[in-house]
């Protein structure tokens, strides 16, 4: 395989023709090409979107009321339904749920407010357990606890954006800042990887909202952890839980407008299948490309083949098997399928790196890049085709019989 | 050396076949040499071909050194009788064409040393070997030079070099002087003679009587058949013939 005198001629071919050896390398290296950058494409908006996603938990079901639009019982449609800590409770006792929380948004005056500096800003009421749901990472002090809830403390804690607009790099922690005019403590800051979206938020508990702010017991959203249901038992939870909620607050368990909920865990799954969707079609599309150049190549070597008849004609009658011509050839074509596709896959990463660095990362679109993983695997879809592309002329060349090689002009 | 026992053969032209050799019976010892003659079409140079396997022959045997080779178009062994052929050539039989058939991209050394490369020869002693045999055809100045800036007689001593290189039992020529002049013709002539006297079985085939006299004995086919088989006037025993090229 690694024979001087065979590397020798192969250059040597290579020097007399280069106009066609380059041709023949630019499609191979096109194809490569492309196919880097569609993986890495692919690849970069499954990142953007997965990046939206590790923003939350994946295993969780958020439950919203409505407007109940079916009678039942004699009562009539159109009624406004409202989840209150009670239902909250009954939901987090049912089997198989691992964690409840409830979360409502404050819809007063948005006003935060520290010495002098304001800003207006999400004010999430949640219970300790939320952080379940949103991934949050704790930069400073602590998140929300049970004490906080059962004692109705005045406790905030806020996202990274606004520390930095009300704070400005003072340390936050222990100071006071007023929530619609009502003093509250911060105990801690966080950041979460959903994106900026969840960083202009605060949290406060929301025992203590219900009462500051004149919420009575009501709960806006009832979210439950489901541990590590997959989506066939998330939906039968579902059905559970709107036959339990149906009992209590009287609608039709079948009436489509009276509860909502929001399956993470189906979403998710749905979200994955896209992705695998897209990478198989990607590499469709690609290996479609590569095939285009592989045709290329191959017909190359069948002219250079055709070329060199008579030549292979002598080197048969000096008593060359045809195992040495099938591999004289085959080295040539992979050499240059190697060789093109290599610099396709260098221009390929080269410009997703470049991307990558000039584009800001978007809720969509974050980090192309082709893994270590993929780069071998089209390195060695290269040598692949670059040996089938040689193959068929090698082994043609091969079964001519001298006499007939060498009578070729 | 070689024997040829009921050899046929036959070209497909067209929708007609072409019966070049019609049960073809030959015998050649070790030592001979041999001209095969006839016009053009009486099958000469498929002869030549089959005995040096560069053709397949229809039915028939061809034993060549001892060894009964097989119709290696068989399809059902053909790798291995590929692979075969390609040795028996290799180790076997040295091969003269009238148009040379050096590699052009090759320098003459390169050439010369191209049987050797198919024999696993190191490129160090391939290319030593090479030169010594340019030397013995004096060309060892031409050594470094490509085909086509050398003549025609030049070429076809390098292609004898070449062909002598891998230490062969028989040589096959076919129309070596074709392309040459009459007196360059002689010179390749002479060569041959000398490298029979070493011992070596050489078939030439041509069509001018100046080279067949020259051997010691000459066939002359007809139609695909033989027509004659001289005894040529000087010829000795291949061992009494004195040693003067020493390829060993």
């Amino acid at each position: 395989m690694f024979d001087i005198d065979k590397w020798q001629e192969i250059f040597s071919t290579i020097r007399k023709n280069k106009l066609r050896t380059i041709l023949t390398g630019f499609s191979v290296a096109w194809g490569i090409f492309m196919l880097i950058i569609l993986l890495g494409s692919g690849y970069g908006l499954e990142n953007g979107v997965k990046r939206e996603f590790t923003g939350d938990a994946v295993n969780y079901l958020s439950i919203n009321a409505g407007i109940t639009s079916m009678p039942y019982k004699g009562l009539s449609p159109g009624r406004r339904l409202r989840f209150t800590n009670e239902e909250r409770k009954e939901l987090g006792s049912l089997e198989g749920v691992d964690k409840s929380s409830g979360r409502s948004a404050v819809w007063a005056n948005n006003t935060l407010s520290y010495k002098n500096e304001y800003g207006n800003f999400d004010i999430f009421a949640v219970s300790p357990d939320y952080k379940y749901v949103e991934s949050l990472i704790i930069l400073n002090g602590r998140y929300l606890n049970k004490i906080d809830e059962d004692d109705y403390r005045k406790v905030v804690v806020l996202g990274r954006l606004v520390d930095e607009a009300l704070f400005k790099g003072e340390d936050p922690l222990g100071k006071y800042i007023k929530v619609s005019g009502v003093p509250f403590k911060v105990i801690g800051t966080f950041d979460d990887p959903g994106g900026d979206r969840d960083l202009t938020r605060i949290y406060i508990p929301l025992s203590t909202a219900q009462r500051v702010f004149n919420m009575g017991n009501y709960v806006g959203s009832i979210l439950l952890n489901l541990g590590d249901a997959d989506v066939e038992e998330s939906l039968e939870m579902i059905e559970v839980i709107k036959q339990d909620l149906s009992e209590k607050m009287k609608f039709d368990p079948t009436d489509p407008r009276a509860i909502f909920v929001y399956n993470s865990i189906e979403q998710y799954r749905t979200l994955m299948n896209l992705f695998s969707n897209i990478r198989l079609f990607i590499w469709i599309i690609g290996i479609g490309t590569i095939i285009a150049g592989i045709v290329g190549v191959s017909n190359i070597m069948m002219i250079v083949v055709k070329e060199r008849t008579k030549e292979i004609g002598i080197r048969k009658s000096m008593g060359a098997t045809p195992w040495s011509i099938i591999s004289l050839i085959l080295q040539e074509s992979i050499l240059i399928t190697g060789f093109a596709g290599y610099i396709g896959l260098v221009m390929g990463v080269g410009l997703l790196e470049l991307l990558s660095n000039v584009l800001p990362a978007t809720d969509y679109f974050a980090n192309p890049e082709v893994n270590i993983q993929v780069a071998v695997y089209a390195t060695l879809l290269l040598v692949i085709s670059g040996a089938l592309a040689g193959f068929v002329p090698a082994r043609k060349a091969a079964s001519v019989k001298p006499v007939v090689a060498l009578r070729d002009e | 050396m070689i024997t040829l026992k009921n050899l046929h053969k036959s070209y497909e032209v067209g929708q007609n076949k072409l019966h070049v050799l019609k049960g073809f019976d030959l015998s050649i010892e070790k030592g001979e040499l041999v001209s095969i003659m006839g016009s053009s079409g009486s099958g000469k140079s498929t002869l030549l071909n089959i005995i040096g396997l560069l053709d397949t022959y229809d039915e028939g045997e061809l034993i060549l050194d001892g060894d009964l080779i097989r119709n290696y178009s068989d399809s059902k062994q053909r790798n291995l009788n590929e692979r075969k052929a390609a040795h028996l050539r290799n180790a076997t039989i040295g091969f003269v064409f009238q148009s040379f058939n050096l590699i052009s991209f090759k320098n003459a050394k390169e050439n010369v040393a191209l049987p050797l490369y198919y024999q696993g020869v190191g490129r160090k002693k391939r290319n030593r070997m090479a030169m010594e045999f340019l030397e013995k055809m004096g060309l060892e100045e031409w050594a470094e030079h490509l085909p086509n800036e050398l003549s025609g007689g030049q070429k076809q001593r390098i292609a004898i070099a070449r062909a002598l290189i891998s230490k062969p039992k028989i040589i096959l020529a076919d129309e070596p002087t074709g392309a040459l002049d009459s007196s360059t013709s002689m010179e390749v002539m002479d060569l041959f003679k000398e490298i029979n006297q070493s011992g070596i079985t050489v078939i030439i085939v041509t069509h001018e009587n100046d080279i067949s006299r020259e051997t010691e004995r000459i066939i002359r086919l007809k139609d695909g058949l033989i027509e004659k088989n001289i005894k040529n006037g000087f010829h000795k025993s291949p061992a009494e013939k004195p040693k003067i090229l020493q390829t060993a």
